[in-house]
């Protein structure tokens, strides 16, 4: 629209103004342009150099590095199952526990809450997010892990592991670190991520819908699971899929209590590793160029694991929208 | 135009400061040595003002640092083979030893109660043996009285000399183990859980009950934790100080060594203690920085010739005069710039 207006040129009296317009306005869209294309740039490159360093691995083992869970730098024989498995699990349990928590103190911030206690809990959340990783990691093996060690796990194992089916899950010895001990450390920070997102995206739900629905008599929770819940669902979508891009990724609070062991076990108690947990400890002590290539391997299976979730969101969310539109 | 001056003058008196500063030694490598290497890097600087950056990223990223020609010098607890350090032109020699020792928390069993051999830890770390109170280990030790808890084996996650050491011994004393897991810096166990570090192996096994692992002596010393005795080849039960260690390292015959490649793990002698290592440092024939290289190398002379104090008061033992004398003759011939040697002392 400037254009069209200094293309009109007002008879020439502010033309040295609007020159100045109009180169400002094209060094201005330039800038933009050179930004989104160096993001672009950037990850075209970070692809190409994971690719690169991954192709040693990747072309001795072919697809066989993706099932097999044998992990030997002395024999040099390298597989990513127990790694990518242990991502996996690792971010599904946070997720199960993290979500209903979150939903929980979502709806206790909107609803809920006496008007005091709303700002408290809010900065609280929000200071559990500015938590760096590290600390988590340093929290979860000295403060949870004994506490696991000495109380919960023997619970569990005492009444579950003599259990056919489930009681799989809770064998071994209470070691204190292990997949469950991760899978919980990882919940605690991904918590006030879904939980800050769910918040905001409740409290955009007009008040005329929910005071409708009271007023034809609902309890608090139809009105929340019926009004706010459908209307918001695009964020709270967004919200768990921001929490579990986390998860997946998340190095350091993981490798402390997770055990490093490259195995894949039936039990929630027995050590395993994850992707980022592997690169982490034996990335600069990897001697050979098949270590290292494998290594970056994972980096790229983890890539592509993170990219299948944004998809998989987005895709989710063009359904939710679509659905939305049609039932209107 | 004062001020502008004065700045210009203040930048100019920094890039001069770090220009000086720039003298330090940069090396890389081991965790096993750090303890001591940090110690006489601090008497070092006091006595001559040239300080030591070493740091501690184990002995995988020390082998890698200096292959990749980033650090003046590489450590490492496992020795590279001739061939290895041929093909990288590299040269090692050996600058300290000491002893990894294994380490118990059974309950109701104190420091050095336990007593252990090889093919039974061997057995353990390959999941065969899963109870304290398994026969194997009650026929070892008859006056101990071990309960039913279960063996929860810990070993280093991270690439680490004390781990080569300790799967060497292992190998050496069960051809099963040696074939099923083999001796490296990192392996494949098939049982256990990993921590990172020895700091991470001795925190692990101080607090989980019936863990076993494997620390360097210091660690053990400093954190008061229950050791185990070890059956040594000669059938002799011996508990880990500087006198087994130094046992175990008076048999090696670094003369006939081939370019030092030598283990001292499971050494002939009554007194000796079967996992003894010495850690070796890495650096090259023909040096990319021939001063840099003279630097670090007249800081192990030094070391070799007034830190066996320092070495002893944290329980390594230093290195014999005639193995130093050897050593100082392989720099002489072997390290060399523009056809002189580097190493000029």
């Amino acid at each position: 629209m400037v254009r069209g207006m200094d293309q009109a040129n007002f008879g020439g009296i502010a033309s040295a103004h609007v020159r100045r317009q109009r180169l400002g306005e094209r060094l201005f869209g330039g800038a933009t342009r050179v930004a989104a294309v160096l993001v672009l740039a950037i990850l075209g490159g970070v692809t190409i150099a994971l690719l690169k360093g991954a192709w040693p691995a990747l072309s001795q083992f072919k697809l066989g590095f993706l099932t097999r869970e044998v992990w030997n730098p002395v024999t040099n024989q390298f597989g990513a199952l127990a790694a990518v498995y242990g991502t996996l699990i690792t971010s599904f349990i946070a997720m199960l526990i993290a979500i209903p928590i979150s939903f929980g103190i979502a709806v206790f911030l909107t609803e809920l809450s006496p008007r005091w206690l709303k700002r408290p809990v809010g900065v609280a959340i929000e200071l559990l997010a500015a938590v760096p990783s590290i600390i988590f990691g340093i929290w979860g093996l000295f403060v949870l892990a004994p506490i696991l060690q000495t109380s919960v796990q023997p619970w569990l194992i005492h009444h579950f592991s003599h259990l056919p089916g489930l009681g799989a899950l809770f064998r071994g010895p209470p070691f204190g670190i292990g997949i469950l001990t991760a899978a919980l450390v990882l919940a605690i920070m991904v918590l006030p991520f879904i939980s800050s997102v769910m918040r905001d995206v409740f409290e955009t739900v007009p008040d005329v819908l929910k005071e409708s629905a009271y007023g034809l008599g609902a309890t608090t929770w139809e009105v929340v699971w019926n009004v706010v819940l459908p209307y918001s669902r695009t964020g709270v979508v967004g919200g768990i899929m921001l929490g579990l891009g986390r998860a997946l990724g998340e190095t350091m609070a993981v490798t402390f209590v997770i055990g490093n062991a490259h195995r894949i076990s039936s039990s929630l108690l027995a050590p395993g590793t994850t992707i980022s947990a592997s690169i982490a400890n034996e990335f600069t002590e990897a001697v050979g160029d098949l270590y290292t290539s494998s290594l970056i391997a994972l980096g790229v299976i983890l890539f592509l694991i993170t990219f299948a979730v944004i998809a998989a969101a987005r895709f989710m969310l063009m359904r939710l929208d679509r659905r939305a539109l049609s039932s209107v | 135009m004062h001020l502008t001056k004065s700045l210009i003058m203040l930048a100019a008196a920094g890039v001069l400061a770090t220009v000086a500063l720039a003298e330090n030694i940069s090396g890389a490598g081991a965790t096993f040595p750090y303890p001591i290497y940090s110690k006489w890097a601090d008497a070092y600087k006091r006595a001559t003002g040239v300080g030591l950056n070493y740091q501690s990223i184990g002995s995988g990223g020390g082998i890698k640092q200096i292959e990749a020609k980033t650090v003046t010098f590489g450590a490492s607890d496992m020795p590279l083979k001739p061939e290895q350090l041929a093909a990288a032109g590299l040269i090692q020699f050996p600058a300290i030893i000491g002893g990894a020792v294994p380490v118990v928390n059974i309950p109701g069993v104190r420091a050095g109660e336990l007593t252990l051999d090889g093919p039974t830890i061997a057995s353990i770390y390959l999941g065969e043996i899963t109870q304290w109170n398994d026969p194997k280990i009650a026929k070892l030790n008859p006056r101990v009285k071990l309960p039913d808890t279960a063996i929860a084996p810990v070993y280093r996650a991270d690439g680490s000399g004390t781990n080569f050491l300790f799967t060497n011994y292992l190998s050496k004393s069960s051809p099963e183990f040696a074939q099923k897991i083999g001796s490296s810096t990192s392996v494949q166990w098939p049982v256990g859980i990993g921590a990172k570090g020895n700091e991470g192996v001795a925190n692990m096994a101080g607090r989980t009950e019936g863990a076993i692992g494997y620390v360097e002596f210091a660690y053990v010393l400093q954190n008061h934790m229950t050791y185990a005795r070890l059956i040594n080849r000669s059938g002799k039960v011996v508990s880990p100080s500087t006198a087994t260690f130094q046992a175990a390292a008076a048999n090696a015959d670094w003369a006939h060594s081939d370019h030092y490649y030598l283990v001292l793990t499971d050494q002939p002698g009554a007194a000796s203690w079967p996992i003894t290592g010495a850690s070796f440092i890495l650096v090259y024939e023909s040096p990319p920085d021939p001063a840099a290289t003279a630097q670090a190398l007249k800081f192990f002379s030094w070391a070799f010739k007034s830190g066996a104090g320092m070495a002893k008061s944290l329980d390594y033992v230093p290195l014999p005069a005639s193995l130093v004398r050897q050593i100082e003759g392989t720099w002489r011939a072997d390290i060399r710039a523009a056809g002189a040697p580097v190493w000029k002392g």
